[in-house]
């Protein structure tokens, strides 16, 4: 897998002449509308390979519908979603879903089978043989740091902080170059969000994917993100780092945004 | 996938061979009866003189079937070859040519429609009305004109063949001016009549001049001074085919013409209703020969308890593997779904009896159209259940497989149904019991089950016999319910069981 990102790497390189680090995960010029109502407008945004971008909006700025046609499973007017220069269309969904992890929110575990039967479900069904699922999954579950018991557990009898760490597992299995979670922590409570955050920060990192968080918790997106792209009605209103987004705001809605959020990150904490 | 719907097609022929293993087994002389005691001792009178003749052929018993209608169906499409009608009956609800008087133009009636009529057995068994001794008594009553006086008070229950045929009540209430309000008049099985009138709920009803109850229930038969009731000789009735390929076979039923006198008659059907005689005792009494040893009761339950489970399990496999994927249509394709579930619920509307009266002709007696009926019933509480088990899916679960990937029959299979697995599971458990209560039905077109002793004994108003079937039929329903419990712990996932 190695080898072959390093192949995808230069492919990138070659086609994209700009001094920009290549784009692992690309969106281009995507347009949409339900009937006939216009729901994306012109939404681009660009992910660089290890990066962690959050994608924040309030409900009805299309967030949504930008994440499920990110996954592909609703198809979009124009545009191009890419990964690693290979747009979604040249795929069928399964060979798409395993270059794209998805977290969904609250983890959205299968609730009849156990953490274990949830993570080996697609490697399975992609007929890996059971050594290999079993050393991959021991091999997410160090690096998520999970009590291997839970593993055991079913959906509902798993702490939201658990699930959560199941569903990475999962969303990982087939080691795809891109990760999607959608609001990671809307459904903790403060205390766990806070410590969690932590973690899923340094699961990132151990991780070494691209991320595209959509969230609409500016705190979570500073802390977690490199990157930040803000969605409004429909169209990207800005996207910078959250010092950008704070002192030089493209248009009056990003300062609206942001003193709207209840807590604000200071600036020392984001550094 | 094309692997797949072969075996799917393998299965289906399997079960449609095993269905029809029992309904046309080996070459046999079928004897069919109405379902009435005298009708019952007929059938084995004429069942057990087959088989006293020679060459020797084996004899299957298909009697209690129903009324006249069913009968004929059965005769035309030869599932049955023979049974014993009565005259009037036969120009009535067959030729329907009442004008038809003797018997030869009879005879020459029914060879047009492939069928042969014997010569009268020796007794007239016509309708008649009959009150109670004692209200005959109060009220000075001795002919039908006598009712007249009672008319606007005269409760009556009568059956349904006779509140339908031309000859029976519509057309004594214009002859005699007898036309009772109608909520006086009860339509009612015919042998829960008895009990009706004998419990004083009804003053008069509809009897056969020949019913051993009328003795049992201390009846007066009023005179038919107005000569309304057409003659009804008993005859055999049987198919033309029958009678060219098993001459020396019509030929021992022949042999009985007119040696069955009303006396002898009602002395048979006293022996089956009121000494509790088995049929096979009584025939063979008639015919002087000794009585074959019948079956124990225990030998009985056994047969009774396999038949009765190889129709509930086979009209259940069937009703499974035809309504599950209904149900999955029905959520898949919105409008074809609810034509799915509305033609689902109109089934279940559809009076049992007349369900298996359509069928008859489709599939003769038997097994078949018994196991096409249950089928048919099961059919709702499994559609149904799947369809609604699979929309109280959440549907972000189906998003998120279609985004991890899966195809359309990953998600079927792998989440699909086993998050719908317990409500499916309860739609298959609400069949399996339903089905255990209306097999007893079955019995009526030749099925045998449980029901048979039920339908054998609600017409010879035999309360034990009933029992023999309706108590293990509780029994296995009970079981089910048991076994459903089990069931659901390993076919449920673990994720999805309740804990207790």
């Amino acid at each position: 897998m190695g080898r072959l990102n390093f192949r995808f790497y230069k492919l990138a390189v070659s086609s994209d002449r700009t001094a920009e680090p290549p784009s692992m995960l690309k969106l281009e010029h995507i347009y949409k509308s339900f009937e006939g109502r216009t729901v994306l407008s012109d939404v681009s945004l660009s992910i660089p390979q290890g990066a962690t971008h959050a994608l924040i909006g309030s409900s009805g700025s299309g967030k949504t519908t930008l994440l499920r046609l990110t996954l592909g499973l609703i198809p979009f007017d124009r545009g191009y979603v890419k990964i690693n220069d290979q747009a979604l269309l040249s795929f069928t969904p399964t060979e798409w879903a395993d270059r794209i992890g998805y977290v969904p929110q609250d983890g959205g575990l299968f609730p009849h089978i156990s953490g274990r039967q949830n993570v080996a479900l697609v490697p399975g069904l992609r007929n890996w043989p059971a050594d290999r699922i079993a050393s991959r999954v021991e091999e997410l579950r160090a690096l998520v740091d999970l009590d291997p018991a839970i593993l055991e557990r079913f959906p509902h009898e798993m702490s939201g902080g658990q699930k959560q760490r199941v569903a990475i597992m999962r969303a990982a299995m087939m080691n795809p170059p891109v990760m999607l979670l959608d609001e990671p922590m809307a459904a903790l409570d403060p205390l766990i969000r806070s410590s969690l955050q932590q973690e899923l920060k340094s699961i990132f990192q151990r991780l070494g994917k691209t991320v595209l968080l959509v969230t609409h918790d500016l705190g979570e997106a500073v802390f977690l993100a490199d990157c930040i792209t803000l969605l409004h009605e429909g169209r990207v209103i800005q996207t910078g780092s959250y010092r950008e987004l704070l002192l030089q705001p493209a248009d009056p809605f990003v300062s609206l945004f942001i003193n709207a959020q209840r807590t604000l990150p200071d600036l020392g904490a984001v550094a | 996938m094309k692997l797949r719907v072969s075996r799917i097609l393998c299965l289906v022929a399997l079960l449609c061979a095993l269905a029809g293993r029992t309904a046309h087994g080996s070459e046999a002389i079928v004897v069919g009866s109405k379902i009435f005691t005298e009708g019952y001792v007929l059938g084995e009178l004429a069942a057990q003189a087959i088989e006293a003749s020679s060459p020797p052929v084996p004899v299957t018993r298909k009697l209690g079937m129903g009324s006249t209608g069913i009968l004929f169906q059965s005769l035309t499409t030869g599932a049955i070859d023979v049974y014993a009608d009565y005259t009037g009956t036969l120009t009535e609800a067959i030729i329907k040519n009442p004008e038809l008087k003797s018997q030869e133009q009879i005879q020459a009636a029914l060879l047009k429609l492939g069928l042969v009529m014997s010569n009268p057995l020796g007794f007239n068994n016509t309708y008649a009305l009959a009150v109670r001794e004692q209200f005959a008594h109060d009220n000075d009553l001795r002919t039908m004109s006598d009712l007249v006086r009672l008319k606007s008070t005269l409760r009556a229950a009568f059956s349904y063949e006779f509140m339908d045929r031309a000859d029976g009540y519509p057309g004594l209430a214009s002859k005699y001016h007898l036309e009772l309000s109608p909520k006086n008049v009860n339509r009612m099985e015919h042998s829960l009549t008895y009990q009706a009138i004998d419990q004083n709920a009804v003053d008069v009803i509809d009897v056969y001049s020949t019913d051993a109850k009328i003795r049992k229930f201390n009846l007066r038969v009023l005179k038919d001074d107005l000569d309304y009731f057409p003659v009804y000789q008993a005859v055999w009735v049987a198919r033309k085919a029958f009678v060219d390929r098993y001459p020396a076979q019509w030929q021992a039923l022949r042999n009985l013409e007119g040696t069955v006198d009303e006396s002898t008659m009602l002395d048979m059907n006293a022996k089956a209703d009121i000494q509790k005689k088995s049929l096979t005792q009584i025939a063979a009494e008639f015919r002087g020969a000794r009585a074959r040893v019948s079956d124990s009761l225990a030998s009985r339950l056994v047969h009774r308890t396999v038949e009765h489970l190889w129709l509930v399990a086979i009209s259940l496999l069937f009703s499974i593997v035809i309504g599950v994927p209904l149900g999955i249509a029905a959520v898949r394709f919105h409008a074809a779904g609810q034509a799915i579930l509305l033609l689902s619920a109109m089934i279940q509307t559809v009076p049992s009896l007349a369900l298996l009266c359509f069928l008859i002709p489709l599939f003769g007696v038997g097994t078949k159209p018994a196991l096409v009926a249950l089928c048919l019933y099961s059919l709702l509480p499994v559609v149904l259940n799947t369809f609604t088990g699979i929309r109280s899916i959440d549907p972000r679960h189906l998003e998120n497989a279609r985004a991890f990937g899966l195809t359309r029959r990953q998600i079927l299979f792998r989440i699909v149904l086993p998050l719908a697995s317990p409500m499916l599971l309860a739609g298959v458990k609400t069949a399996t019991i339903v089905s255990i209560g209306t097999a007893t039905l079955a019995a009526l077109v030749g099925a045998g089950g449980y029901g048979a002793p039920i339908v054998s004994g609600l017409s010879l108003n035999d309360v034990p016999t009933i029992l023999t079937g309706a108590i293990p039929a509780a029994l296995m329903a009970w079981i089910a319910h048991g076994a459903f419990e089990v069931l659901g712990k390993v076919l449920i996932p673990a994720g999805l069981q309740v804990r207790t």
